[in-house]
C-alpha cells in the first residue's frame, strides 16, 4: 500500500526522495485546545467570585493614634483569631486622630455590628500587671470583643486600653458609687474572702459631679456571692488601727496597697442573701467597718451654738447621742452677736438618726401613734424638753480634739424650741470640761479665802506652850512615877508568894475543898432517900429501910463522877 | 526573499522533528488519516496543524493566569516580628526602595516586562500572519526566536521562589513561604511557552503574494 502510494507520487522527478507513509491514527479535534483557556478562565473567574465571597463588611475604626499599626498587616484578632486585616490608616479631617479601615473576613460579619469593641493590643506594663508580651514579637494587632447587638454599624470608636471584661465571660457586672475614686484605677481587684474575684471595669464621674461611678466586673461563678446585702468597700492601702488589743495592720493584699482594690462581704447577722441582679447600684464604703455599720437613713442637718471658744473642735468630729456615734460635724463657722456683742461659734452636724437602732423605731412608733407628724423636729422638740443638751466634751486630754456630746442634763433650764428653724437649732451647754474649770476656780477661790497667817501664828503659840508643859512633866513627874512603879512591884512579889503550889494557904483550901465534897455527898443520899420515901420526912426512917442503903450504895457510884469535878 | 523557492511549490514537505525532506503528498479529504515520517515515524504537515488556534488559546489562557499571577501575594517572608506578603510588584518595589535597584530592575524585566512581551510579540505575530502581510517579515522572524530564547527565563521568580523558601526556614527567626501566586505566574511561564512551540515561524513567510 504505502509502496503503491509513493510510486504514484515519487515518480515524476526525483525518485530518492521518501515518501510519507499513510498512517491511519487517531487524532484529537484542533478545538480541544480552548478548553486550555476556557479552564483559565473558569480558574479565573472563581478566583474573583471567592474573594467577592470571602470580603466582609468593611469598617472603621477611630484611635488616638495609629501606633504599632500597618496598614495591609495588622490582623483583627478575637480570641487571638484572625477575623481581619488592617487594609488603610488615614488621618481624621482635624488631625485629632486615626482612622484605621479595616477588611473584616467573611465569617466575621457579626463583628461589624453594634456593641463590638476594638482596641490596639500593644505590651502594656502597669502596676496590675503586664500583658500583650506576645506583641513584642508578633507585633501589635486590633483586638475585639463582640456585643450582643445585631444592628449593623460601621464606624467604630476604638478602646485606648483593652476592656478589663470579655463580654462572653461569664459573671456579673455591678454599678457602684462613691465619694470619689480613691486610689482605684480600672483593672484593680474586687476581692471576696481575700480572693480575687474580679475587678474595675470602668468608672466615671456622676452627671452632677457629686461623685463617682464604678463599673465592676465579678466572675462567675463566684458572682453568686454578690447578694443584694452585700458591702462594698474601698480596700485600698494599709489600714493601720489602734485598738484596745493594740496595734493592727490590715490589708487585702500587697497588690491593693500599691494598685488600689476593694472588697465586698454580706453584714453578719441574717440579711437577705439572694444574689443581687446584673447591674445591681451598691455604694463603696471607704472602709470596712463603715461598710459592716447598720445603714444610715437619711441624714439630717443640725445646727448648735456655742458662746465659748470650740478650740479642738475639727470638722468630722463625731457627734454622739448618749454614747453612740449618730453624726459628724460638717462646719464650725464664727457667728456675730450683735444683742449680747459676742462671737458664738455656730456650729453645724450631720446626724442619722437611724443610727440610733431600735430606739428610733420605737420612738418614731410612739409618735406615730399619737398621730402626729412622724419627723424629727418634733421628737427632737419633745427631747429638748426633757433635757437634751449638746456639749462640747474633750475626746483625747493628750490632743485636746472635741467632741458634741448629745445628753440628757439634769435641771437643765428650759429653753425655746422651734420646731419650725431649719435646720434645726439643738440647744448647748457648757461642756464638762468648762464645768470642772470652773468648780476648780471656784476651789481655789475658796482656799484662798482661808487664813492661812492666822492659823499658822496661832499654831506657833500652841506649840510653844505645849514645849513648857513638856519641861515640867520631864523634870518632876516623871521621877516620882518611878518610886510609885517600885512600891507596885514589891506588892506584886508579895502576892505572888501567897499564891504559890507549897504555901499553907493553898493546903487548907484543898482540906476544906474536901470536906465540902463530903458534905454534898451525904446530903444528895439524903436527898434520894427522900425522893424514894418522902413520907419519912414525917415519919423517919423505916426498918426495912435497909435495903435501900444497899440499894443507895448504887447511887453513890455516881458521885465520884460528879466529885471529881472540883 | 519571498521569490526563493518553496517546499510546497516543489511538492516536499519536511519532517518536524527528524527534518527529513518528503515528498509531499496531497491532503486526502480523510481525516482519520495522517501522512508520517517514514524515517521517524512522527505526523507530516506542510504548517503545524491549528497553529493559530493552539498559539491564540494558550496565549490567553496565560494572559488569564497573568492576572491572578499579579494580583495575588506569591510569596511570605515571616521574619521576627514580621510577616510580608508580596506580590510581584510589591516586591519589586520593596527592592527598590531598600536600595536594590539592580535587583528590582531584573526581576521587574524578568517578572513584569518579558511575560508582557511575549503577549505583545506572540499577539503581534499571530495577528500579522493571519492577516498573510508581507510587512517586516524578517524583524517578525527575530521576535520569534527572541520570544523563543527569553522564555526559558521568565521562570527566574518562580525559581527565586522556590530556593527562598526551600532555604530559608529558621523557624522563628526568618521564614519564607510561597504563595499562591506563584503557581498563577508559572502557569503564565509555562503557557506562554507552549503557546510559542505551537506557533510555527514558517507562517511569517507566508505572506499573500508568495501564496498565489
Amino acid at each position: 500500500m504505502t509502496d503503491e502510494n509513493s510510486n504514484e507520487l515519487g515518480k515524476p522527478e526525483r525518485d530518492e526522495l521518501p515518501r510519507p507513509v499513510v498512517k491511519r491514527r487517531r487524532r484529537f479535534s484542533a478545538s480541544l485546545i480552548w478548553l486550555v483557556p476556557a479552564l483559565a478562565a473558569v480558574i479565573g473567574i472563581s478566583l474573583i467570585i471567592n474573594s467577592e465571597l470571602q470580603a466582609g463588611p468593611e469598617i472603621t475604626i477611630t484611635f488616638l493614634t495609629a501606633e504599632g499599626l500597618d496598614a495591609g498587616k495588622t490582623p483583627v484578632k478575637y480570641k487571638n483569631v484572625v477575623i481581619g486585616k488592617v487594609n488603610k490608616i488615614t488621618l481624621s479631617e482635624d488631625r485629632s486622630h486615626v482612622k484605621v479601615k479595616v477588611a473584616l473576613e467573611k465569617n466575621a460579619k457579626s463583628f461589624a455590628t453594634q456593641g463590638t469593641r476594638f482596641w490596639v493590643v500593644r505590651p502594656r506594663i502597669g502596676i496590675g500587671g503586664i500583658s500583650g508580651i506576645d506583641t513584642l514579637l508578633s507585633g501589635a494587632f486590633i483586638g475585639a470583643d463582640v456585643g450582643d447587638s445585631q444592628a449593623p454599624q460601621e464606624d467604630f470608636q476604638g478602646l485606648e486600653t483593652p476592656p478589663a471584661v470579655n463580654h462572653s465571660a461569664p459573671g456579673r457586672s455591678f454599678v457602684l458609687h462613691s465619694d470619689d475614686l480613691g486610689s482605684l484605677d480600672i483593672g484593680s481587684p474586687v476581692y471576696f474572702r481575700r480572693i480575687q474575684v474580679g475587678r474595675v471595669v470602668s468608672y466615671h464621674l456622676d452627671q452632677n459631679g457629686k461623685g463617682v461611678s464604678l463599673q465592676i466586673f465579678v466572675d462567675g461563678p463566684n458572682d453568686k456571692f454578690v447578694t443584694t446585702s452585700s458591702r462594698f468597700w474601698n480596700a485600698s492601702g494599709v489600714d493601720v488601727s489602734l485598738g484596745a488589743d493594740g496595734l493592727k495592720l490590715n490589708t487585702e493584699s500587697l497588690a491593693t496597697v500599691v494598685a488600689g482594690g476593694m472588697a465586698f462581704q454580706d453584714p453578719a447577722g441574717p440579711h437577705d442573701s439572694t444574689p443581687a441582679g446584673q447591674d445591681a447600684q451598691f455604694q463603696l464604703f471607704a472602709d470596712q467597718g463603715t461598710a459592716m455599720a447598720p445603714p444610715d437613713g437619711t441624714p439630717h442637718y443640725i445646727r448648735m451654738r456655742f458662746d465659748k471658744s470650740m478650740r479642738g473642735l475639727d470638722v468630722n468630729a463625731p457627734v454622739e447621742f448618749l454614747g453612740v456615734k449618730i453624726g459628724n460635724v460638717v462646719s464650725v463657722r464664727l457667728d456675730y452677736d450683735e444683742k449680747a456683742q459676742s462671737f458664738p461659734l455656730i456650729v453645724g452636724a450631720v446626724v442619722y438618726p437611724e443610727r440610733l437602732g431600735t430606739a428610733y423605731d420605737k420612738l418614731q412608733a410612739l409618735v406615730k401613734a399619737r398621730g402626729e407628724n412622724p419627723d424629727m423636729t418634733l421628737m427632737m422638740g419633745r427631747l429638748v424638753d426633757h433635757g437634751l443638751r449638746a456639749q462640747a466634751r474633750t475626746g483625747n486630754l493628750l490632743t485636746g480634739q472635741l467632741y458634741i456630746s448629745m445628753d440628757f442634763i439634769k435641771n437643765a433650764p428650759k429653753v425655746a424650741f422651734d420646731p419650725n428653724a431649719r435646720p434645726l437649732m439643738i440647744p448647748t451647754t457648757g461642756g464638762s470640761f468648762d464645768k470642772l474649770q470652773e468648780q476648780a476656780a471656784d476651789i481655789v477661790d475658796k482656799i484662798d479665802k482661808i487664813p492661812f497667817d492666822a492659823i499658822g501664828k496661832n499654831l506657833n503659840q500652841t506649840l510653844a506652850g505645849l514645849s513648857a508643859t513638856m519641861k515640867q512633866v520631864n523634870g518632876k513627874t516623871l521621877p516620882e512615877l518611878d518610886n510609885t512603879m517600885k512600891g507596885v512591884q514589891k506588892t506584886v512579889n508579895t502576892a505572888g508568894d501567897a499564891l504559890s503550889g507549897d504555901s499553907p494557904l493553898q493546903q487548907n483550901l484543898g482540906t476544906t475543898l474536901e470536906e465540902v465534897q463530903r458534905t454534898a455527898r451525904s446530903l444528895r443520899v439524903l436527898v434520894d432517900y427522900l425522893s424514894d420515901h418522902p413520907e419519912a420526912l414525917i415519919r423517919g426512917r423505916r426498918p426495912d429501910a435497909k435495903s435501900s442503903p444497899v440499894a443507895t450504895p448504887a447511887a453513890p457510884t455516881n458521885p465520884p463522877q460528879q466529885g471529881s469535878k472540883p | 526573499m519571498s521569490t526563493l523557492p518553496r517546499a510546497a511549490d516543489m511538492g516536499l514537505i519536511s519532517c518536524h522533528v527528524c527534518r527529513l525532506v518528503c515528498r509531499a503528498v496531497p491532503d486526502s479529504e480523510d481525516t482519520e488519516v495522517d501522512n508520517v515520517c517514514p524515517r521517524c515515524g512522527s505526523a507530516l504537515h506542510r504548517r503545524k496543524p491549528g497553529s493559530y488556534a493552539r498559539t491564540w488559546a494558550l496565549l490567553l489562557a496565560a494572559f488569564m493566569m497573568y492576572v491572578p499571577a499579579n494580583l495575588l501575594p506569591i510569596m511570605r517572608t515571616a521574619s521576627l516580628n514580621d510577616v510580608d506578603d508580596n506580590t510581584i510588584l510589591s516586591g519589586v518595589m520593596e527592592l527598590w526602595v531598600n536600595g536594590s535597584a539592580d535587583l528590582a530592575v531584573i526581576v521587574f524585566v524578568a517578572s513584569i516586562m518579558v511575560p508582557m512581551l511575549k503577549f505583545l510579540v506572540l499577539g503581534t505575530l499571530l495577528i500579522s500572519s493571519h492577516r498573510r502581510t508581507d510587512w517586516a517579515q524578517l524583524q517578525r522572524a527575530k521576535l520569534y526566536r527572541l520570544v523563543e530564547f527569553i522564555g526559558y527565563w521568565s521562570m527566574l521568580d518562580v525559581f527565586v521562589v522556590a530556593l527562598l523558601s526551600a532555604l530559608v526556614r529558621f523557624n522563628l527567626l526568618s521564614r519564607v513561604e510561597p504563595l499562591p501566586g506563584v503557581i498563577f505566574f508559572g502557569l503564565t511561564v509555562v503557557l506562554t511557552m507552549l503557546a510559542s512551540m505551537s506557533f510555527d515561524p514558517r507562517l511569517i513567510w507566508d505572506s499573500r503574494d508568495s501564496d498565489d
